[in-house]
């Protein structure tokens, strides 16, 4: 499952990274605001980019288990698991 | 919330108060207006000679209506209090100028929420002269954290 969150949630990151951050630096243990320098507010733009993309609903207090790629994936499996 | 109560919660103060009155609130939408005083030191300097409110200016009266006076009435059941420990802060604006506004012009700034999720309240923003013509027009956002969280 994880296999195709990972490419989605890729793209979804991509317009937020900041002019100079790579998006080659995505991986799974990137850490969203220390490693990719995004900002508080893009990422609150992710997580409603996310919920819309997976038709999932994230609630105010999950936001800090979006802090890596691989957090973010497991919350996604965890909420589509759910449904 | 009354609407006064609202204007009187604001974290500004002259000279750079740029609400007047707020007219209508909702959970989803806001309006009020501002009327730019002759006098206000910044005409004397934009333009030497000919006197315009600056672009600068008219995004903060869009901004202080459009998006804090509404955050002020969406947490208004929240210990919200921007003159304390709460704290607002501007993060984007895309805007696009239609209008000049001179000294003394009366202007009416409308705002429609777009959401406000994870302390970020996102808005179109419209701003209006006497004559209803559209001034300015922009999506703007911004940060607004009450101090308990």
């Amino acid at each position: 499952m994880s296999q195709d969150i990972y490419p989605q949630l890729k793209e979804i990151i991509k317009p937020y990274l900041p002019e100079d951050v790579n998006p080659d630096a995505i991986s799974h243990e990137s850490h969203l605001v220390t490693d990719l320098n995004i900002n508080s507010t893009h990422l609150v733009d992710i997580v409603l980019d996310v919920e819309d993309a997976f038709d999932i609903t994230i609630e105010d207090d999950e936001l800090d288990k979006m802090e890596t790629v691989k957090a973010s994936i497991a919350l996604i499996e965890q909420k589509l698991a759910a449904r | 919330m009354t609407k006064e109560e609202i204007v009187s919660k604001l974290p500004y103060a002259d000279p750079f108060l740029f609400v007047d009155q707020i007219t209508e609130v909702s959970q989803k939408h806001i309006k009020g207006h501002y009327t730019f005083d002759e006098t206000s030191d910044f005409y004397r300097g934009h333009f030497v000679n000919f006197p315009v409110t600056p672009g600068v200016i008219l995004l903060e009266c869009m901004m202080q209506i459009g998006l804090v006076s509404l955050g002020i009435y969406l947490l208004r059941d929240k210990s919200f209090d921007l003159r304390g420990n709460s704290t607002v802060a501007m993060v984007e604006n895309e805007a696009r100028f239609y209008k000049p506004v001179f000294p003394n012009e009366k202007v009416t700034v409308v705002s429609d929420l777009e959401y406000f999720r994870f302390h970020k309240l996102k808005s179109k923003v419209k701003m209006l002269n006497a004559d209803n013509e559209l001034v300015c027009s922009g999506i703007f956002s911004g940060i607004l954290k009450p101090g308990d969280e």
